[in-house]
């Protein structure tokens, strides 16, 4: 043994010294550092998540309520057959119940606008209910029927009654003008002076001055104003009476003929209201009338608009109404699609993951399968779409839009997750475990199966559960084969019949011009966000409860 | 005789006294066994003989080839793809490469203990059972819990597991679970019984248990214990080998090796010159 002071390497070293203190120090200030960075970046992502969520809750949330008017219904024997109650004319029943509240509206267009207020299923409604209630008929019945899209967002003040008439570069051209000086207010009314050259060559040979194209002249006026911004828009800034004005100013003076002259043509209305009280509104275009804000108004003061959970967003089917539009045929849909990946998936992924890790040599052949593997994982999912659009439907003729052919493609886009996950979870096996199987004289399918399989299987699951959610989540491969059809019955559910999937309405409702699909759309995306959150709940759940302690 | 270390010479007094019938009938047989690891060669030409119903340790510092000698007998070495075994081995005058044995079978009748307690992530009950499930000793539920249940006994677990058979065999002390797995090897009723270092994770105590317990099993059993410890060799084994890079340096009786060795590395070694 040698004495350790004698060793010529060692060297003394000073822990007290300020250099030592220094050092210390800096390395406290590091540590923190690093800590400071992954709090940061951990409080930068739960931010935009925080963003996420608030702005899909934002937005979706109003798409969780329907609001309904009350019906007071008498279901007229007369009317309703009962052998056959689904025969009978359920529009006419729901328009004249509607139309009692209000005696008053005679007129034909009145009465149109009127129903306007109510969903167009609202008669699907009130023929469901009897169907299934036919012991009602010859009673008067209270039922709550959907108010089409525009009043439903009006009510959850989504959309305002009056918008903004004028454009914000409209109302730079007002401005411009303004400054011009050329605007005024005369008797009332404003007008713009412009300066008018009445052109003898519009004034036809036939028929003179009473033929003459004003319109024209007025616009060759008006250009004059805007040299440096040539626009058509110039043209509306007047209303339809300047060419009339300018008409009689040249009937009561012919002379003018030829001439250039300075005249005030009346200004459109929305400019008008603009110069005049400084803000142009105009009715929102979804409504017709301005009646329909009065009679709903009346609705509203004798309590007849409800706002209950909308149950349709879940169990209705999809439809071209907001209103009635639901996720029924996008859940069933994306069941099927999801059951048909699970089980393609989950089997040929286990036993191509066993066979790679546990049973294949390990040469050149197995190499080439393993990257590929790995590589498939980073397919672009539209390819995998693609590639089940000209085998599965093409070459094969299978049913286009089926759960069956997307499950199909979801399980291409799904195993080579899952046969990753698998080799890893086969790879943490402890070897320990191998060799005790083996030397109480298993055979190698009998190691894997009865000890190292069943070890793996909490990490086997987790990764299934993780590639299923993505599928879930997968729009691209399901356009391709046609799984964003649309379904507004769900009579017809099966693998082989037409379907779409929740991502795929997503996108359909998305690209909706309904005001009320807007919150539609947020509203299945969170529905869609809540089964991954349970997906992964679950794969969580899994993970601690199965997994074993060796 | 060479002045051999005072601790040394303490040892051997713990050496049980060897039994008359040493010269007994050799269990199994090595003839010029080699073993290599892709290019590298482990195991270097051994010839060693090994008595039935006795124990024999294998001694030698690490890296020495022991054990993968060890892991030659029941062809454990077959698992390793890039492993390599050229000569023979018998058991019983049966060559174990006999392309007509099963390697199963052979796995079966020479148990095995590692040197990390392994038992398997199930209950103590079924960690003993699946042996003999899967080679069917049993025809019925009670002979495998007669099997199972003499298996614990002999292992000296029975005492302390009989209330708790179906808790799982992870949950036992690391003592009690190398001893579950002794009792797992002989529940197949081997008749060699192969032990790679069985007691380096164990405290003394369930050391001395282990090694009292390989005392009793040797009556039935041919015991091989591959081990780091010369007290643990010196205490146990009738008959030692010592390995030394590769090489099988010497193999004679327990007391001869310790009092008196031939080879100048295996002085070297029991001396705690190097190792």
């Amino acid at each position: 043994m040698t004495e350790i002071s004698a060793d010529p390497i060692r060297v003394t070293h000073n822990w007290g010294s300020n250099e030592a203190r220094r050092r210390v120090k800096a390395r406290y200030t590091a540590d923190r550092r690093l800590q400071f960075y992954g709090i940061a970046a951990i409080g930068t992502a739960m931010a935009l998540l925080a963003v996420l969520f608030t702005s899909l809750i934002h937005a979706g949330i109003a798409a969780f309520t329907t609001t309904k008017v009350e019906l007071d219904i008498f279901l007229d024997p007369a009317q309703i057959d009962r052998e056959k109650p689904a025969k009978a004319n359920y529009r006419k029943l729901v328009r004249g119940a509607f139309k009692s509240y209000f005696p008053d509206v005679k007129s034909r267009s009145q009465e149109r606008q009127l129903y306007g207020i109510m969903s167009n299923g609202a008669d699907y409604i009130l023929r469901d209910y009897v169907v299934g209630n036919t012991d009602k008929i010859g009673q008067t019945v209270k039922i709550l029927v959907p108010v089409s899209d525009p009043f439903d967002q009006l009510y959850k003040r989504i959309i305002p009654r009056r918008i903004d008439a004028l454009s914000i570069d409209r109302i730079a051209l007002f401005n411009a003008l303004r400054q011009q000086g050329v605007l005024s207010v005369v008797d009332g009314s404003g007008v713009v002076r412009t300066t008018v050259y009445v052109d003898p060559g519009k004034v036809p040979s036939e028929g003179g001055l009473e033929a003459a194209d004003y319109d024209a002249m007025v616009k060759e006026g008006l250009r004059s104003l805007f040299l440096k911004e040539y626009s058509r828009s110039y043209e509306e800034i007047v209303s339809d009476a300047a060419a009339g004005k300018l008409k009689a100013l040249v009937a009561a003076d012919p002379s003018l003929v030829g001439k250039t002259i300075d005249v005030d043509l009346p200004l459109a209305a929305n400019y008008d209201n603009l110069l005049q009280t400084g803000q142009a509104t105009m009715r929102n275009p979804r409504f017709s009338s301005d009646d329909e804000f009065v009679w709903f108004d009346s609705l509203e003061a004798r309590g007849l608009i409800a706002n209950p959970f909308s149950w349709e967003l879940f169990f209705n089917a999809d439809s071209r109404f907001p209103e009635l539009a639901g996720l029924m045929g996008a859940l069933s849909g994306s069941f099927l699609a999801l059951l048909v990946c699970f089980l393609l998936s989950f089997p040929i992924g286990i036993a191509t993951a066993v066979y790679l890790e546990e049973f294949a040599p390990k040469n050149r052949i197995t190499d080439i399968i393993e990257v590929n593997i790995n590589n498939l994982a980073a397919v672009p999912s539209v390819v995998f779409g693609l590639l089940g659009l000209a085998l599965f439907l093409n070459t094969f003729g299978m049913p286009r839009s089926a759960p069956l052919v997307g499950g199909m493609v979801l399980a291409l886009m799904t195993l080579p997750t899952i046969i990753v996950a698998t080799r890893a979870a086969l790879k943490a096996v402890p070897p320990s475990i191998r060799e005790a199987a083996l030397g109480v004289g298993a055979s190698k399918q009998q190691v894997t199966m009865h000890h190292v399989l069943p070890l793996a299987m909490p990490g086997i699951l987790t990764g299934t559960i993780i590639g299923l959610a993505q599928a879930l989540g997968e729009t691209a491969p399901l356009l391709l084969i046609g799984m964003n059809a649309f379904i507004p019955s769900i009579e017809n559910i099966g693998l082989t019949q037409p379907a779409m999937a929740l991502p795929t309405q997503i996108f359909s409702w998305a690209d909706s011009p309904e005001r009320g699909f807007v919150s539609r759309t947020s509203a299945a995306i969170l529905v869609l966000l809540g089964f991954l959150i349970v997906m992964n709940l679950i794969a969580v759940y899994l993970r601690s409860k199965l997994e074993r302690k060796w | 005789m060479q002045q051999l270390p005072i601790g040394a010479t303490k040892m051997l007094s713990t050496v049980k006294p060897l039994l008359a019938e040493t010269a007994a009938e050799t269990k199994i047989t090595a003839r010029g066994v080699s073993v290599f690891y892709g290019e590298k060669q482990a195991l270097f030409d051994v010839d060693v003989d090994i008595p039935k119903n006795s124990v024999m340790a294998f001694i030698g510092p690490s890296g020495c080839g022991k054990s993968t000698f060890l892991r030659c007998i029941n062809r454990m070495n077959d698992t390793i793809p890039i492993a390599r075994t050229e000569g023979t081995i018998t058991i019983d005058g049966r060559d174990i490469d006999d392309p007509e044995l099963d390697v199963v079978e052979l796995r079966a009748r020479v148990g095995m203990v590692f040197q990390k307690p392994n038992p398997f992530p199930k209950s103590i009950y079924e960690n003993v059972a699946y042996g003999p499930r899967i080679h069917g000793l049993a025809n019925s539920k009670s002979e495998l819990d007669g099997i199972v249940e003499n298996s614990l006994r002999r292992a000296g677990l029975m005492k302390e597991v009989h209330d708790r058979m179906n808790e799982p065999g992870t949950g036992l002390s690391g003592g009690q679970q190398q001893r579950l797995c002794i009792a797992r090897a002989i529940a197949t009723s081997p008749d060699v019984m192969l032990m790679d270092e069985p007691c380096s994770a164990l405290d003394p105590i369930a050391t001395a248990r282990v090694e009292e317990l390989i005392d009793e099993l040797r009556e039935s059993l041919t015991i091989i214990i591959v081990t780091h410890s010369m007290q643990q060799a010196a205490r146990v084994s009738q008959r030692t080998a010592f390995f030394h890079l590769g090489k099988l340096v010497e193999e004679s009786e327990t007391t001869t090796m310790f009092r008196n060795p031939s080879d100048q590395r295996t002085q070297d070694y029991i001396t705690g010159r190097f190792g």
